[in-house]
């Protein structure tokens, strides 16, 4: 081993140790507790897990990974990944405080995903879908050319196969180091669920903490039929720059599942534990 | 006053001296016609040398110049007969966005803007440019208009972003722009958008799904306006220059990243130095990509709006 590789290697050995790390108390100790983020009760992690990552005290839902979300929703061994093979580039050259190259390497060391979306064919309940389901750990859940690019795919295969489309989604908005180019994944998913509409095929939503920016403002609320999970945060702009340009306080529930539900802009606010039930019942009554 | 951009000082001095020697040679009689041209061709020079070397930086000032062409001045310039319509009929006249049936050379269209103030009794009236999602609902209300009755559609768009607000939020503002992307795909129109100053965002998107985009030549585009993106990554808003150049928000750089299809000239010295220079480019543009567009079938034209905005990205494959 030359020095050169020795240091190389020490080096990927830091970064998959500071992902660990970041993953908090998860990895490092399975078997220790977690204090709830909302009613500070102390929770054994293997109960939590067993109670679909919610809070057995206080029913707050804690936020899960695209992994954590399959394993939840769909049947059993049912989900089957398609367009893994699509992966991120540079094309930019984007640098801040660091290089995009650089974060991406960290994203995938942090995830061991390749990207932001899950794509694929799943079963809820025997009902066939295709799905994306996006991760917010990777980067924020932002949408860059994979992003958009995969969710455009999976909704052309859903055309393709005449099936349902559920969009899963987790994400802070557009992509900043793909700049314009994130831009037009909104167009171009927006446009992908334009022929799933002409096609008269079912698209359903499903919002998730937190769903912000160019999702709202693109295929993330564009379903025939939007489901928020309980205490999600969902909006166009953050809560931050609204304060800024309005300069005043905010409602403490603005921008919650909730709070939308009572103006109008979901169909239904669903608990963690509901879900799968909810949503076969949709498909069953869509006939598809 | 005329606004002077920090840039253009130098120039604002050649023409301090011009403007000296020709009161001197007034009050003296002496002739100073030769020193006067003179100056006058550096000045000349040197304005064209600055505007063809602009850093990203600079072109947002331009872009954001208060005597920059609003949409009313384009749309009296390049258009007749103009009649307004309002409203989105659910409650609201959003100001922000304006639009309306006009004609270009005899012609009759359908003309959609964002519409900015130049003074800030009108900013407060148009919202400083930030359409509300009553304002996306209203354009896609004349989209439709357009699509029953067969008129070629234009968007020109000049905005720092939709707006951030209450109300915006609760009253859908992510959803009425995602509604006109996924309608504009739709519609069997041609659809013709220049970004005329300010493209930012979603807000900017939300009038921008076209068969053929095109950039005023000191317009910007982009994701997140470039404060924005140095307060979020660099921590610091003071690092917009830095955040401009790594955007890649000018026209040229669209071009090459395939973003947009076509880069409309301004005159030396910006669109703001002379509306009328800047409207004929326009309108010349407008009128070329009509023709085209117009001879398509509507099937292909619709699939060609498709496949452009489906064509976008880079990533890798395998």
């Amino acid at each position: 081993m030359t020095i050169q590789e020795w240091f190389d290697k020490r080096k990927e050995a830091q970064i998959e140790r500071r992902a660990k790390e970041m993953r908090g108390i998860e990895d490092a100790n399975p078997s220790l507790w977690i204090k709830c983020v909302h009613c500070d009760s102390q929770i054994l992690k293997t109960e939590l897990e067993d109670n679909q990552m919610v809070c057995p005290h206080c029913d707050y839902h804690f936020r899960i990974n695209a992994r954590t979300r399959i394993s939840q929703l769909f049947d059993e061994g049912s989900f089957e990944e398609f367009f893994k093979g699509v992966h991120p580039t540079d094309p930019l050259n984007f640098v801040d405080t660091e290089s995009y190259a650089e974060r991406l390497k960290k994203a995938h060391a942090k995830t061991g995903l390749d990207e932001a979306v899950i794509t694929g064919l799943a079963t809820i309940e025997g009902h066939k879908i295709a799905v994306a389901v996006m991760d917010f750990d990777y980067m924020g859940g932002s949408m860059g050319s994979v992003v958009g690019e995969k969710v455009t795919r999976i909704m052309e295969k859903a055309l393709a196969l005449k099936l349902p489309m559920l969009a899963i989604t987790s994400s802070g908005g557009a992509r900043m180091q793909e700049s314009a180019l994130s831009l037009m994944q909104m167009a171009k998913t927006s446009c992908a669920v334009g022929k799933l509409d002409e096609a008269g095929l079912l698209y359903i939503n499903l919002l998730t903490e937190p769903t912000f920016g160019g999702i709202t403002a693109s295929f993330g609320t564009l379903g025939d039929i939007i489901i928020a999970e309980q205490g999600a945060r969902i909006g166009f702009a953050g809560r931050r720059v609204i304060e800024q340009t309005i300069r005043q306080k905010l409602p403490e529930d603005f921008q919650t599942a909730e709070y939308l539900l009572k103006f109008g802009q979901v169909d239904i606010v669903s608990k963690r534990k509901n879900l799968r039930k909810t949503l076969a019942n949709i498909l069953d009554m869509h006939g598809v | 006053m005329a606004v002077v951009l920090d840039f253009e000082k130098p120039i604002v001095e050649i023409q301090k001296k011009i403007d000296e020697l020709k009161k001197l040679s007034e009050t003296s009689g002496l002739d100073m016609e030769q020193q006067i041209q003179d100056f006058e061709k550096q000045a000349q020079e040197r304005k064209k040398e600055l505007y063809s070397n602009l850093k990203p930086s600079e072109k947002l000032q331009i872009a954001r110049h208060q005597e920059r062409p609003k949409f009313l001045d384009y749309v009296e310039l390049i258009c007749t007969d103009f009649i307004e319509l309002h409203g989105d009929r659910e409650g609201m006249d959003d100001r922000a966005i304006i639009g309306g049936l006009a004609k270009i050379d005899g012609k009759p269209v359908m003309i959609i803007g964002i519409q900015k103030g130049k003074t800030t009794k009108e900013n407060l009236e148009y919202n400083f440019g930030m359409p509300q999602p009553q304002g996306y609902r209203k354009a896609l209300r004349l989209f439709k208009h357009a699509n029953k009755f067969n008129l070629p559609i234009i968007t020109l768009i000049d905005t720092p972003g939709a707006y951030p607000g209450i109300k915006a939020e609760e009253t859908g503002q992510g959803a009425a722009i995602a509604v006109n992307l996924r309608e504009m795909s739709k519609l069997c129109v041609p659809i013709i958008a220049i970004i005329t100053g300010e493209g930012c965002s979603g807000g900017a998107l939300g009038l921008g799904v076209a068969d053929r985009v095109m950039m005023l030549e000191h317009a910007y585009y982009t994701v997140i306006s470039p404060e924005g993106c140095a307060s979020i990554l660099w921590r610091d808003a003071a690092m917009f220059a830095e955040a401009a150049e790594a955007l890649k928000i000018t026209s040229k750089d669209l071009l090459e990243l395939g973003i947009i299809d076509e880069e409309i000239k301004e005159p030396i010295g910006g669109a703001h130095a002379d509306y009328k220079a800047t409207a004929d480019n326009m309108k010349t543009a407008i009128k070329n990509a009509i023709d085209e567009l117009s001879k398509l079938p509507v099937d292909k034209l619709r699939e060609e709006r498709y496949e452009k905005f489906r064509a976008m990205g880079r990533f890798i494959e395998g």
